[in-house]
């Protein structure tokens, strides 16, 4: 049996960045909006006993239960999926908040070349260079018309940088000044300098100095005592939308927040979404919740299966080519060296989840590539999170990996170990997309999402690319031992990367090759906008969640308008 | 406050009451917002020593999963292998990793309560071809864990196994091995040598390995780290609510005296 609800003017299928960002414009406009979340609600005052690192980093305390629901995974569409049975690459997130209560708060744009990749790259190289099977195109927005949604953004959650190189030109200053940093971060700004590189501190969504946002909304200033990925700020001095959108949403009084509710169906007839069926999570009873408009605003996976199990929108089909839900799904390839340090010592714990240097000099075509045999790049990072015990073993190349020789080692570099990553952009490819598993089933019997993903060539080549650049670097920065470079053969769902999956419901000019319009908005359903990670058409060299959080505020501005006056905004 | 609240406070454990002492707390300068109010009982770094040089007694220390003596005394002599005591200072055992691992194969990760549980299983009969291993083992490269077996199944077969090994290989107990011939073992059971019904060794030997890790460095709380000294060996400082900015900049390495979330919030 089904309970029937009144109908609201928006709904959103998830409360977190996406889905508060929405919630907070859409109801500040005077709209009504119920925020379905499947998760607990939860707060600052949940988070004081944080301090744990098996509990939250290593249980994943705040991630979605995958007994309840996970994702199948192959390389190759000749394979069988096999379930993801625990966490390895990524971390899902789930409750109010999302994802971004947890996240690290490292906060970078895209580059101006990613928007309009597929016409910048024939421009300067011809259309030769776009490597066979690659489905690279345009984001149908370019970054001169995302500028003002990321200045949005950097206000609401008081962004504190001070500036960045080689990235697109910013219409105002960043609201706070960069955080504080360690000598480590000194020892590679100085090192890349010397090396005519151009580095700077990240722009990080851990406050420098206690900021009011325009909403009101007070956010402390950062304890520098590390604790952020995976965990929630106990002093709200993280930009989160526990701290920022959610409260502003609720003081509209137009905002309907509904945790442990698990929505299962978007309904729809005649191009036309109705509303939403959802599950209460504590009692199993079904709700219907019609809805004007159905924001699907809920992690790149779930945004695409929601799709699928409802029959909404042409699902990608990859021999054909033809149908768009599900297709262009990307990750990163994320390699880096790490250095042992015989003569220098750092305070390893000490630090924020946002706060690293980093350079964009290898990054999206900052760089000729004419000579090269793939696009774009990767950002080059060296991040100072608060290096916690348990996850930090690392000893140099040839020792062993326990026993007297690995503790001893792993003791002496637990504080002289410094590591320079990237986080390297991957191309889209015929061969790679999300659609439903035919045999897996998630706890109420619907199908899971299934991923086919493998580095294709050019990712491969870039990773090597990039993974030289932070060996050099490293050396540079005078370690005395260097680990050798990674593999970047085939794509490991088993170790953490980044929570950076992207795709499949992607965002361009042209309903043939996309599923959403630049507003978000569903070229087969115009009152369904489905933000997210889903929206990248590729996955850049950044970290992502700017340009999701840019894109829902460019969402909540289609929303508003399509509630006064209907039709397709573009 | 009533003398009725006074008493819940101390059984909760309660021995003072530390709201906000220390309102002046700052990173840079800057004095932290107002989310924290009443929230965190700070730690009194001042302390009574009269409480804190007393040997709390170990309470914890005793099994809540294993129910044979003999399996308890092979698995902590095997994480002492992997983590020995040095002149760093204690091992495995001395820093309560088997009551750690025991304490874990008695809860929700023993039972894997938050994995994927549902079936089809793989597990070495069906193979569909293409790259990817599947059935072989459960740790394939690509795939993640596979396998039917619960953690705490794991490791009763692993601890199993490693008692047959060593008495087919040396006609001796595991525990009346030197330390040498054991590490032997270990290796065959790192290098996929030691048969383990569903499982390869090396999967074993590699959660086990991550085991004694998270023992000898997870809060104490957990029953691990004892006397926070995994931290102390590693120079890691434990619960700490907040770095100065003369902390965060120095150049120079700057030790700081571990505190755990027992100390910090409730004692």
């Amino acid at each position: 049996m089904v309970t029937k609800l009144p109908k609201t003017d928006v709904v959103t299928i998830g409360v977190g960045w996406t889905g508060g960002i929405i919630a907070a414009e859409a109801s500040k406009a005077g709209l009504k909006v119920v925020g379905l979340e499947r998760g607990p609600n939860r707060g600052t005052a949940n988070f004081s006993m944080k301090h744990d690192e098996l509990r939250y980093a290593i249980r994943g305390e705040l991630m979605q239960d995958l007994s309840r629901e996970t994702l199948t995974f192959r390389h190759k569409s000749s394979q069988r999926a096999l379930p993801m049975r625990q966490y390895g690459s990524f971390m899902l997130g789930n409750g109010v908040g999302g994802a971004g209560t947890h996240w690290n708060g490292m906060t970078d744009r895209y580059n101006p070349y990613d928007f309009e990749i597929r016409s910048k790259t024939i421009e300067r190289y011809g259309e030769g260079k776009i490597a066979d099977g690659l489905l690279i195109q345009d984001w149908g927005i370019t970054y001169d018309e995302m500028e003002p949604y990321y200045t949005m953004f950097d206000k609401m959650a008081g962004i504190s940088a001070d500036e960045t190189p080689l990235r697109g030109e910013r219409s105002e200053p960043f609201p706070n000044p960069a955080l504080i940093h360690g000598p480590e971060l000194d020892l590679f700004k100085e090192t890349t300098e010397k090396m005519g590189l151009d580095p700077f501190i990240i722009p990080a969504a851990n406050n420098s100095q206690p900021y009011k946002n325009p909403d009101g909304q007070q956010i402390a200033a950062c304890q520098m005592k590390g604790f952020c990925e995976r965990f929630g700020c106990e002093y709200g001095a993280k930009a989160s939308p526990n701290v920022t959108v959610v409260p502003t949403a609720l003081k509209t009084g137009n905002f309907d927040l509904r945790p442990h509710s698990e929505v299962v169906e978007v309904l729809h007839k005649d191009g036309k979404a109705t509303g939403v069926i959802y599950v209460d999570t504590r009692t199993g009873e079904r709700f219907e919740q019609p809805a004007e408009i159905v924001a699907i605003t809920s992690y790149t996976f779930n945004n695409n299966r929601l799709l699928l199990n409802s029959n909404l929108g042409t699902p990608y089909n990859p021999e054909t080519g033809r149908g768009t839900v599900g297709k262009n799904y990307c990750y990163q390839v994320i390699v880096g060296t790490d250095g042992f340090f015989d003569d220098r010592k750092f305070n390893t714990a000490i630090g924020s989840g946002g706060l690293g240097a980093t350079l964009d000099n290898f990054n999206a075509d900052n760089f000729d590539h004419t000579d090269l045999d793939f696009l774009h790049g990767g950002t080059v990072i060296i991040n100072q999170p608060g290096k916690r015990p348990i996850e930090n073993n690392q000893v140099p190349p040839g020792t062993p990996k326990w026993g007297k020789e690995f503790k001893k080692q792993s003791l002496k570099y637990y504080n002289r170990l410094l590591n320079v990553h990237t986080y390297g952009a991957v191309m889209p490819h015929v061969n790679n997309y999300l659609d439903l598993d035919p045999t897996y089933k998630d706890v109420h019997g619907n199908p899971l999402i299934r991923m086919t993903f493998d580095y294709s060539e050019t990712d491969r080549k870039r990773g090597h690319f990039l993974n030289n650049q932070t060996k050099k670097i490293m050396q540079e920065m005078g370690a005395t031992h260097v680990s050798e470079n990674e593999s970047v053969e085939h794509y490991d769902i088993t170790t953490y990367q980044a929570t950076h999956n992207t795709g499949g419901v992607i965002m361009g000019a042209d309903p043939e090759t996309s599923a959403v319009n630049n507003y978000l908005q569903m070229w087969e359903a115009d009152n369904v906008f489905v933000v997210g990670g889903s929206a990248y058409p590729h996955q850049s060299g950044y970290n992502a969640t700017h340009t999701l959080a840019a894109l829902a505020y460019r969402a909540s501005e289609g929303i508003i308008k399509f509630s006064k006056d209907g039709g397709k905004l573009a | 406050m009533s003398e009725h609240d006074e008493k819940k406070l101390d059984a909760n454990g309660s021995s003072r009451r530390k709201f906000l002492k220390n309102s002046g707390i700052a990173a840079g300068g800057v004095v932290v917002g107002g989310a924290l109010g009443g929230l965190i009982g700070l730690n009194d770094k001042g302390g009574d020593t009269a409480t804190k040089d007393t040997e709390p007694e170990q309470q914890d220390q005793a099994l809540e999963y294993f129910t044979n003596r003999a399996d308890f005394d092979l698995l902590g002599q095997a994480t002492e292998r992997i983590f020995p005591e040095d002149e760093n200072g204690p091992g495995a055992i001395g820093l309560g990793v088997p009551y750690y691992i025991d304490h874990q194969l008695a809860g929700k990760w023993g039972i894997n309560a938050k994995d994927y549980r549902q079936g089809p299983f793989f597990d070495g009969k069906h193979n569909p071809g293409g790259e990817v291993r599947l059935g072989e083992g459960q740790e394939q490269p690509n795939l993640g864990y596979q396998s039917q077996l619960k953690y705490h199944q794991v490791y009763d077969l692993g601890i199993e196994a490693i008692e047959k090994y060593s008495q087919a290989t040396f006609n001796e107990k595991f525990t009346a091995l030197d330390g040498e011939k054991q590490d032997e073992v270990l290796v065959a059971l790192e290098n996929d040598e030691v048969d383990i019904a569903g499982i390869k060794s090396s999967f074993f030997f590699n959660i086990l390995r991550q085991s004694t890790l998270e023992g000898a460095y997870a809060d104490p709380l957990y029953g691990g780290n004892k006397d926070m000294q995994g931290w102390k060996m590693k120079e890691y400082p434990g619960v700490q609510l907040s770095y100065t900015n003369e902390q965060v900049e120095s150049e120079e390495f700057i030790e700081i005296k571990p505190e755990s979330l027992h100390n910090t919030f409730f004692n």
